[in-house]
């Protein structure tokens, strides 16, 4: 049969219509078959997706997240797994590629139907699989800190916000050594959030910001901003420089002969994982603002340190707080289960009740090895307590201010206007509500 | 902080700083093109690996270091003979089956960049690795209301050293006479009985030598790290590209960038000068498309 020009068009035109509408028939194909099939079964592994980067230029934190989480999962299966299931790990390597994180969620969710997924270090990764995540209504765990401004259904943050990091670190920093303070950054969402914050702290304790200062992400050429610092001569420095150029932030600054006595950075991210890769030096004297040191004297973190570090997981030698949250989230993630399963039963278990039932899950100081935390039942984010370490000669971090009580999370405490994060969704001044803001 | 303010509290000694600064930083982005100025000015080879022989520098550095025990001053030059080993196997190996296809080195070298970083990752793992100086290096000199470190003063007085090293080698010698010739007319300078083949192999090899000398002292400025080089490879073309290939051209176009990324810096901010400077960049190239000083030879 010769095609005539209409009827091709005609056939191309449904094909597009077809291709278009392929996906979404699929989506709801598979929604139906969740309706019929549970996500876990009674007596097999139940399975979780751990969605870290473990090559390019993320993968330095983010290898040790995967670690650590292999680790926990190791620890709760010897301990008898969820309710006699043990957890069975999918590993995936997001390769630092924004693009390769959203493919990878799908991936997880649609074909290996993990019934949660732990990962992302970095704002703009979570970003790009939220979407996805919300689409299906799953439940990501994302186990550092970050700015907050967001209130999704379907997500559970085991790190510090932006309104509890800085909150005990720049009073104290503005009384030990003066009012006047100096802010460098990496130029992205999470230090310029960050700095947001750190202002409103700074005005309460009557500081006085002298500049503002923002580095590509990666870049390694901090000499024209340690000119400014020199002519503006702050007390402090605060910074929100990540990864790699932390490092060369904190190497030049000794180089140009800055003393860390009479002007120490007080940063929010320079843990113990920095101080090895800088060399000691160039770390002593600095301040940093965490829930977590390795130098923590309690027994669970001495139990977690030396267990983790002998385990075959221990490789790179030290403990820090990025992988402390992420060790946590698995215990946040085992009891909020446990909760589910005792509340509706192993078949009426899927992501979203998951996580309706972490709300007000405690990690008891016998597990945590920050001590008690627990999940907050409105923005489901973590209760916890802040602590301020100064770098000693030999790397290791001397705790010289930690939060009588846990701090509340609230993600959107510097924008009052916009509303209050609820368990349903953002509540706006208005009374409306708005689901799966980010 | 209002600009207002700013321009009325504009002083000479800190200006006097960012200009000082700016040879530093100029000193940066020219030992980082130096290997790939001579690569890509000699052979055409459009070297994508470039960032990685620099990381390839600071980790011979670390393992020297670290295993046997070398002093830092020592690993510089040891940086340079591993790195020049590296390039000169993959010069026999790979790239000479590729001179007549100059667009293919782009992606052979793009792949090699590939396989080093995830070799280096394979053997040393992905964490950063720390690379120690004497404490002298990490001090800075201060005369009067100038200020600069003495590492800074070190990468400079190599920088240096290195442009009039080259200078001597492609002027002043034999080798030198033989490599300008090979670069201006391949077949000719054959004809009068030049080794190109020989020519081309120790350039790549200086070439990448250069680019570890330029990591062994990345490492003490910067991070070690397995994705290292890739900040640098852009900066490094940058310079190459502005300068037209040449060794005076790369030697001006690193001095004119760095100072004026140090320049505007001091008057914005670092994103912003950034985005000046490539902006100037791009400009400067629409109007001179061959670079500062381009070899008046017969074009490949």
């Amino acid at each position: 049969m010769r095609t005539s020009r209409r009827s091709f068009l005609k056939t191309a035109a449904l094909g597009a219509g077809a291709a278009i509408a392929a996906p979404y028939g699929f989506v709801r194909t598979i929604d139906q078959a969740w309706g019929a099939q549970s996500w876990i079964k009674k007596g097999e592994p139940i399975k979780i997706g751990l969605l870290f980067s473990l090559s390019g230029g993320l993968a330095v934190p983010e290898e040790d997240s995967t670690l650590v989480m292999q680790y926990a999962i190791d620890e709760i299966n010897k301990a008898g797994g969820v309710a006699g299931m043990p957890l069975e790990p999918v590993i995936v390597d997001a390769k630092s590629d924004f693009k390769v994180y959203s493919e990878k969620t799908k991936e997880l969710i649609l074909r290996n139907k993990v019934v949660s997924i732990f990962g992302c270090y970095t704002s703009a990764s979570r970003k790009a699989i939220l979407p996805t995540v919300m689409a299906q209504d799953h439940l990501l765990y994302y186990p550092t800190c970050y700015e907050g401004a967001e209130c999704t259904q379907n997500t559970i943050c085991t790190g510090p916000l932006a309104n509890q990091h800085s909150k005990d670190l720049i009073p104290y920093m503005v009384q030990q050594f003066g009012k006047k303070v100096f802010f460098v950054g990496s130029n992205y969402v999470w230090p310029k959030e960050s700095n947001k914050n750190a202002k409103i702290w700074l005005e309460k304790a009557g500081g006085e910001l002298l500049g503002e200062e923002y580095i590509p992400l990666g870049g390694s050429e901090f000499g024209p901003v340690l000119n400014k610092i020199r002519d503006a001569k702050p007390n402090f420095i605060f910074s929100t420089v990540v990864g790699a150029s932390d490092i060369a932030f904190h190497k030049q600054f000794k180089q140009e002969g800055f003393k860390v006595d009479s002007m120490p950075i007080a940063s929010l991210t320079t843990g113990e994982i920095e101080t090895r890769a800088m060399g000691n030096e160039f770390g002593a004297g600095h301040f940093l603002s965490a829930p977590y040191f390795q130098a923590l004297d309690t027994p669970t973190n001495h139990k977690f340190v030396e267990g983790f570090l002998k385990s075959k997981y221990g490789k790179n030698g030290t403990t820090h707080y990025n992988m402390e949250e992420t060790y946590l989230s698995a215990y946040v993630f085992k009891y909020g289960l446990e909760k589910a399963i005792k509340a509706v039963g192993i078949d009426g278990i899927t992501p979203r009740v998951i996580r309706d039932h972490s709300a007000g899950i405690r990690v008891e100081d016998d597990v945590s090895p920050e001590g008690l935390i627990w999940i907050d039942d409105q923005n489901f984010n973590c209760w916890l307590k802040p602590k301020i370490g100064q770098c000693q000669a030999d790397g290791s971090f001397k705790i010289v201010k930690a939060a009588d009580t846990q701090v509340a999370p609230d993600p959107y405490s510097i924008y009052p206007d916009i509303g209050k994060c609820t368990a349903d969704g953002l509540k706006g001044p208005d009374g409306k509500l708005r689901k799966s803001v980010i | 902080m209002a600009v207002g303010s700013f321009f009325g509290s504009f002083d000479w000694s800190a200006f006097l700083n960012a200009l000082i600064l700016g040879v530093s930083i100029a000193s940066i982005w020219l030992i980082a093109a130096l290997g790939l100025t001579i690569i890509y000015g000699t052979a055409g080879v459009i070297n994508m690996a470039h960032g990685e022989f620099i990381m390839l520098g600071a980790y011979s550095s670390y393992m020297l270091q670290n295993y046997v025990g070398l002093p830092f001053f020592l690993c510089v030059p040891a940086a340079f003979v591993i790195v020049a080993l590296v390039g000169l196997i993959l010069e026999r190996g790979l790239i000479r089956y590729l001179y007549k296809r100059p667009l293919d080195t782009l992606l052979a070298t793009f792949g090699v960049s590939l396989v080093l970083m995830q070799g280096v990752r394979l053997i040393f793992g992905s964490d950063p690795k720390y690379l120690a100086v004497p404490p002298i290096f990490t001090s800075n000199f201060q005369l009067g209301f100038v200020n600069i470190s003495a590492f800074r003063v070190i990468v400079l007085g190599i920088t240096i050293a290195l442009v009039v090293a080259l200078w001597a080698l492609f002027y002043r010698t034999r080798f030198g006479v033989q490599v300008r010739a090979v670069m201006q007319d391949k077949e000719m300078a054959a004809s009068f009985g030049i080794n190109s083949d020989r020519v081309y192999m120790l350039t790549f090899a200086i070439g990448a030598g250069l680019a570890g000398i330029a990591g062994s002292l990345f490492g003490v400025l910067n991070i070690v790290l397995p994705t290292m080089g890739t900040g640098y490879v852009v900066q490094a073309f940058l310079v190459v590209v502005v300068g037209g290939g040449t060794l005076a051209g790369s030697v001006i176009a690193g001095g004119a960038t760095g100072e004026l990324q140090s320049v505007f810096a001091y008057f914005t901010n670092d994103t912003f000068a950034r985005f000046m400077l490539y902006v100037l960049i791009v400009v400067f190239l629409r109007i001179r498309p061959q670079g500062l000083f381009a070899p008046s030879a017969k074009r490949r």
